[in-house]
């Protein structure tokens, strides 16, 4: 039976794990991701899940201790936000390579210096290409319905890639939220316990991480390339399926009033919802405009966005993250690649904002959605990079 | 192994797991070989000194000297440095 309670994002990450029957979490405390690992060692602390829960001395030695867990066939857990994610840099690479199935919270957060606590996507845009699955969610109920998704799209048999969920620093993680939660049978009956497609077993002996040279290194990659394809058909079943028990589907991208709209903003994370808040204020004193939210950010549906983009004028990309020296962000400059050989495509704007945890309130979103219509009426995009919300 | 005779993508087991244990002894790193080790049979007095330091364990016992396996000695000299009567000598490959 479904219920409603009061939780916090990160509270209802753990309450999903916790669901979720995880074998081992390693984990190391940082802000604002702490509560996550602090509520799970509550669970352990209890006796509600039988758990193995590694202290480690530092987020490198947790990632590699997921590593070493997840290649024995467990389920494994763990969470870490900026100079954390930064400090397991390496081992993300290997746990996809290996093609471990961990799950991580990522709790998005600013990167030193200066030294930030809160929000914005340039832990996880540092590293985009580990060859994980990136999930974002919106509010404190989709972080908590991705984490329970992540371990069925991590652990299929056909993909068996290491996927994180990703969440806005303290405007989901520190936030209260009323979130419907399922019983622990339902997410059993969703979730079966891994079955290991190869694992360390001493009566079975293989050899996983062995030097591989020029002559099949290029191989084991092209194998990485090649599974992400397969990702979207997953992550939208595993979407859809987990709509049938909750009546919350998911699918790779969410979008508001596209039907009719001239003019959409793109973005990643909690700033959707202030997005669709204004964009239905709009809409209601007759502007044409649309949000599209991108749920899975890797692999890129490039597919879902060239259609979504179809028949739009303008396209505003907002990107959460400072790109220094880059033609633009990443989102936009996703989005710009995967629209390059349409023949038809929307006149492309990036907005820088909301670095260090900044706010975007709905007066910044207005101007955003009125400079895209501008855009659309002159028919060029004379800035094609903003910055909004700094003082120069 | 020739290059197209080589596995590729979709035939090779993923993430470059071996999954059968024992292996190591179908990969055949004498193709690594720059240099190759030379064996003086007059010269060699048995002493199993260069046995003993191969780190590849491609010097074979053939009492009452040794003999050297080309299939997995990788040409490090480290054989040849340490006889005591210089019964070995490095050639270049293909010289
Ligand atoms: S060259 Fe190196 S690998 Fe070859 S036999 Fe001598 S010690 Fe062994
Ligand atoms: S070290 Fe020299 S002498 Fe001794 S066994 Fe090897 S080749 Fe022969």
């Amino acid at each position: 039976m479904a219920k409603v309670i009061g939780l916090t994002g990160d509270h209802a990450i753990a309450y999903a794990a916790k669901q979720c029957d995880v074998d081992v979490v390693a984990a190391y405390p940082i802000t604002p991701q702490t509560i996550i690992v602090e509520r799970f060692s509550d669970y352990v602390a209890n006796g509600e899940v039988k758990t193995e829960y590694v202290c480690v001395e530092s987020e490198h030695s947790a990632m590699s201790a997921c590593v070493g867990a997840s290649t024995t066939g467990a389920r494994v857990f763990t969470a870490t936000s900026s100079q954390g994610l930064a400090l397991m840099h390496e081992i993300l690479y290997i746990a996809s390579s290996l093609r471990c199935p961990i799950v991580m919270a990522v709790v998005n957060r600013a990167l030193s210096a200066p030294i930030n606590i809160h929000c914005d996507h340039s832990d996880m845009m540092g590293s985009r290409d580990c060859g994980w699955i990136q999930l974002y969610s919106e509010n404190a109920q989709e972080a908590y319905d991705l984490t329970i998704q992540a371990f069925k799209i991590a652990e299929d048999p056909e993909i068996l890639l290491p996927v994180t969920v990703n969440l806005d620093g303290f405007i989901i993680s520190h936030c209260m939220e009323g979130v419907n939660v399922i019983s622990d049978e339902e997410v059993r009956k969703f979730l079966p316990p891994r079955k290991a497609v190869y694992k360390l077993d001493p009566a079975n002996p293989i050899t996983i991480g062995a030097l591989c040279f020029t002559d099949y290194y290029f191989e084991i990659k092209f194998q990485q390339e090649d599974v992400m394809k397969k990702v979207p058909a997953k992550v939208k079943e595993v979407g859809e399926e987990f709509g049938k028990i909750t009546g919350r589907s998911y699918g790779l991208i969410e979008t508001f009033g596209l039907e009719d709209a001239e003019v959409a903003v793109m973005c990643l994370g909690s700033t959707a919802g202030t997005a669709r808040v204004v964009a239905d204020k709009l809409r209601k004193s007759g502007k044409p405009v649309g949000v599209i939210k991108v749920r899975l950010y890797r692999p890129f549906p490039t597919q879902e966005i060239v259609e979504a983009v179809k028949g739009l004028k303008a396209l505003t990309v907002l990107d959460r993250v400072a790109t220094s020296g880059a033609p633009s962000g990443p989102l936009c400059s996703d989005v710009k690649t995967a629209l390059y050989a349409e023949t038809e495509k929307p006149l492309i704007t990036n907005v820088i904002y909301g670095l260090g945890g900044r706010d975007i309130s709905p007066e910044n979103l207005e101007d955003i959605f009125n400079d895209a219509l501008r855009t659309a009426d002159v028919g060029r995009v004379d800035r094609p990079i903003k910055y909004v919300g700094v003082r120069e | 192994m020739s290059e197209a005779e080589k596995p590729g993508s979709k035939s090779l087991p993923i993430g470059g797991i071996l999954v059968k244990p024992g292996s190591s002894i179908e990969y055949k790193t004498g193709d690594w070989r720059a240099f190759r080790p030379t064996l003086d049979e007059k010269k060699c007095t048995g002493c199993l000194i260069c046995w003993i330091y191969c780190p590849d364990s491609a010097i074979i016992r053939k009492p009452p000297i040794v003999a050297i396996n080309y299939e997995f000695c990788k040409g490090c000299g480290i054989c040849a440095n340490e006889c005591p009567v210089k019964a070995i000598t490095m050639v270049e490959e293909g010289a």
